[in-house]
C-alpha cells in the first residue's frame, strides 16, 4: 500500500438514518416558510371553514309588514326576532317599500301578516302569512325562508289549543347526525383529508426535488447510503409533522368547534397514519418524475387538491355525479379517507363500519409506495 | 509497481442504440491528479457515474480502489468522495451542521466527526463563518467547503465533476491548491473540466471524443506528440474530428 489509511467502519444504518433525519429536521425547523406551511395551513383552514365559511345563515335582516298589529302578529314577530338567525331590522307599510329595502341589501325577508290575521287564526282555525325573501342568492333566500317556516310552525304549536289546528300539511324533517343543522364541525374531516393529501404530497416532493435541484441527490446516491434510508429519512419527518398537523385539527374541533366527543381516537390517528403513509408516497412518486421544485409543488397543487376536493364527496355528493365521474371517484383515495374520517368523527362508528375503505386505502397505499419505489430505481439507473 | 486506483478495461456502456462510452481503457494510479477532459455529449459523465458505482458497464471491466464496479458498487461507494459542478451542500443548515451530516453518512463516529469538524473548519480557516449558512457564504466559499466535505471521510479516491465552474480565476487557483494539498497526501483525484488550464495541473490527462479515449497521457507528452503548443490546442484539435453533439 502506498498509503496508510484508516479502514472504514461497517457503517451503520442507523446511525445514517439519525444523521439524516436530523439533518431533515433541521432544515424543516429553519426553513420558516415550510413550518408555517405545515403548522399554520391547518388552523388558518380550520378557522376559516370553521367561522368564516359557514353554511348557516346568521343574522339576516328582516321587515315586518302589518297593517294591523295584534297580540299574535307581535307574538310571532318577536319570535322570529328572537331567533340567531334573524334581525329585526323595522316595520314597512307597503310592498314597494319592501322592494326598497331589498335593493338596499338592508333586508332578505319581509313577514307580511293580512289584516284580521289574530282573528282568523282564532276562530277560522287558520290564517295566512307571506315570506318575501329577496331571491337574487336562491340559496339563501331558500334556507332563509326555511328557518322561518319553522319558526312559525313552532310559535303555531305553542300557541296549542283545539282552535288552532297545524297546517294541512304536516312536513316532519328530522336531521341525522346533524339535528342543530349545525354546519360548523361538520367539514372536519373533510378539511382533515385535504390538509394531509396537500401537506403530505407537497412537502415530501417538493424537499426531495430540492435535493435534485441543488445537486445534493446525486451527492446522498454515491455515498454508501441506501437508498431505502433515503426515503425513509425523508419520509419520517413530514409523517411526524403530518400526525402533529392531525393532532392539531382535532384539538381546535373539541376546543373551538365543539365537535361532539364519543369518536374512537386511536382508531382515527391509525387510519390517519394509514392515509399520511399514501400521500407520502404519492409524493415520492411525484418528486421521481418531476425535476423542478415549482413543477412539485405545481402538480400538487393543481394535480392532487383539485380531484380531491371534487371526489372526496366533501363538497359535492358523490352520488349526484354522473357515472363515469362516480367511477373516477373510487381511485381517489381523499374519498375513502374522507369517509372513513367522517364515520369516525361525526357518526361516532367502530372499525367494522370502515373496514372496507380501510382496505381499499391499504391497497392503494402499497401500491403508491410499490410505484414510488420502482421509479425511484429507474431513475437511477 | 504502481498501484492502480481507477482502472478501465474495453468499459462500455450502451443507452439503447446509443454507445455512450465505447470501449475505453485508462489506468489512475494512486496519489495521481487525472484530468478527464471531452466535450459535452463525449461520454464523460456516463464514465464518472460507472466509476461512481452509480452506472453499471453494459460490458467491459470497471475496478475502482481494488473493487469491480459491476459486482461490489456499495463497496466502491464507502471508498470515493464525490463533489458535484453544484458545491452541494445543504443551504439552510451551517458549515458545521454540513460537515456533521456528510461526515455522518459515511459513517464516522461522533468522536472523529469532532474532530473532522475542527480540522475542517481551522484549516479552511473558516472560524467565523462556521456557524454560519451556507446559502450566505460567497460561492468560493462553497466550493472550497464542498471539497472538504467530499473528502471527509478519508476516500481513497475523490471524483471531481467540474469543481470549478462559475468561479474566478484566484479562486479557481486556491481551489487547485486544496487539490495539490489532498493529492499530496496520497488521494487520487479524479477530475473533470472545461478550463483548459487547469488541465496542465493535472499529471495526466485523458481527452474523450465520441465516447472513446482519444488521448491519454502527460500534458507536455501529448502536446510534444501532436505538435501543439498547449492542451487547448491539443482539446481543439481532438474535438473537432468529433462527429456527435454534445447538449
Amino acid at each position: 500500500m502506498a498509503t496508510d489509511r484508516r479502514a472504514l467502519p461497517h457503517v451503520s444504518g442507523v446511525k445514517m438514518f439519525r444523521a439524516f433525519v436530523l439533518k431533515e429536521a433541521k432544515h424543516v425547523l429553519r426553513d420558516r416558510r415550510s413550518l408555517f406551511i405545515l403548522l399554520g395551513l391547518p388552523v388558518v383552514m380550520m378557522l376559516l371553514f370553521g367561522f368564516a365559511l359557514s353554511n348557516e345563515v346568521k343574522n339576516s335582516n328582516f321587515v315586518v309588514l302589518d297593517r294591523a298589529p295584534d297580540a299574535s302578529t307581535v307574538g310571532l314577530a318577536d319570535r322570529i326576532a328572537e331567533s340567531s338567525y334573524f334581525t329585526y331590522s323595522g316595520r314597512v307599510d307597503s310592498e314597494a317599500e319592501i322592494a326598497s329595502w331589498f335593493r338596499r341589501g338592508d333586508a332578505r325577508l319581509a313577514v307580511m301578516f293580512p289584516p284580521n290575521f289574530d282573528h282568523d287564526l282564532r276562530h277560522l282555525g287558520h290564517a295566512q302569512i307571506r315570506l318575501i325573501a329577496d331571491a337574487s342568492d336562491p340559496n339563501t333566500a331558500s334556507t332563509v325562508t326555511n328557518y322561518a317556516t319553522a319558526i312559525v310552525a313552532q310559535y303555531q304549536t305553542e300557541l296549542g289549543g283545539s282552535h288552532v289546528r297545524p297546517g294541512a300539511i304536516a312536513v316532519e324533517t328530522r336531521m341525522l347526525y346533524n339535528p342543530q343543522l349545525k354546519s360548523s364541525y361538520m367539514f372536519v374531516p373533510g378539511v382533515m383529508t385535504l390538509i394531509l393529501m396537500l401537506l403530505g404530497a407537497m412537502m415530501t416532493s417538493v424537499s426531495i426535488v430540492r435535493e435534485k435541484e441543488r445537486g445534493t441527490m446525486e451527492v446522498l446516491l454515491v455515498s454508501p447510503m441506501n437508498p431505502l434510508i433515503l426515503i425513509l429519512g425523508k419520509a419520517v419527518p413530514y409523517l411526524v409533522l403530518c400526525l402533529i398537523d392531525v393532532l392539531i385539527i382535532l384539538a381546535l374541533s373539541y376546543g373551538l368547534l365543539d365537535l361532539p366527543t364519543g369518536a374512537n381516537l386511536p382508531l382515527l390517528l391509525a387510519e390517519s397514519l394509514l392515509f399520511i403513509v399514501a400521500t407520502l408516497s404519492l409524493g415520492l412518486v411525484i418528486s421521481n418524475v418531476v425535476q423542478q421544485q415549482q413543477t412539485a409543488m405545481f402538480v400538487s397543487l393543481v394535480g392532487l387538491l383539485m380531484p380531491s376536493l371534487v371526489f372526496s364527496g366533501f363538497m359535492f355528493p358523490i352520488e349526484n355525479m354522473p357515472l363515469p365521474l362516480q367511477v373516477i371517484s373510487h381511485v381517489v383515495p381523499t374519498r375513502w379517507f374522507y369517509q372513513i374520517a367522517s364515520n369516525i368523527m361525526i357518526k361516532h362508528l367502530g372499525f367494522a363500519a370502515i373496514v372496507k375503505p380501510t382496505l381499499i386505502l391499504a391497497g392503494m397505499t402499497l401500491g403508491l409506495i410499490a410505484i414510488a419505489w420502482r421509479t425511484f430505481k429507474q431513475r437511477l439507473s | 509497481m504502481t498501484e492502480w486506483v481507477i482502472e478501465a478495461e474495453n468499459l462500455t456502456r450502451r443507452f439503447g442504440d446509443f454507445t455512450a462510452v465505447n470501449a475505453i481503457n485508462l489506468q489512475v494510479a494512486a496519489g495521481e491528479i487525472f484530468g478527464f477532459l471531452g466535450a459535452n455529449g463525449a461520454g464523460k459523465t456516463t464514465a464518472m457515474r460507472i466509476f461512481c458505482g452509480l452506472l453499471e458497464p453494459t460490458s467491459g471491466r470497471a475496478t475502482v480502489a481494488g473493487f469491480d464496479a459491476m459486482t461490489q458498487a456499495e463497496q466502491i461507494k464507502r471508498q470515493i468522495g464525490y463533489m458535484s459542478q453544484k458545491f452541494s451542500l445543504y443551504g439552510k443548515l451551517t458549515v458545521k451542521q454540513n460537515i456533521r451530516f456528510f461526515a455522518g453518512i459515511y459513517g464516522l463516529s461522533g468522536q472523529q466527526v469532532k474532530h473532522k469538524t475542527t480540522e475542517i473548519v481551522e484549516r479552511l480557516g473558516l472560524a467565523t463563518a462556521a456557524d454560519k449558512l451556507v446559502d450566505d457564504l460567497p460561492l468560493g466559499w462553497k466550493q472550497r467547503i464542498s471539497f472538504a466535505v467530499a473528502t471527509v471521510h478519508q476516500p481513497k479516491v475523490v471524483f471531481l465533476d467540474e469543481p470549478t465552474g462559475g468561479v474566478d480565476p484566484i479562486v479557481r487557483r486556491q481551489f487547485w491548491d486544496m487539490i495539490f494539498e489532498a493529492a499530496s497526501r496520497g488521494m487520487t483525484v479524479f477530475v473533470t473540466t472545461h478550463y483548459m488550464d487547469e488541465a496542465e495541473y493535472c499529471d495526466r490527462v485523458s481527452i474523450m471524443v465520441d465516447g472513446s479515449v482519444a488521448a491519454i497521457g502527460k500534458p507536455a507528452d501529448l502536446c510534444a506528440e501532436h505538435g501543439v503548443a498547449n492542451v487547448d490546442e491539443l482539446f481543439v484539435a481532438l474535438a473537432r474530428k468529433a462527429t456527435r453533439h454534445g447538449d
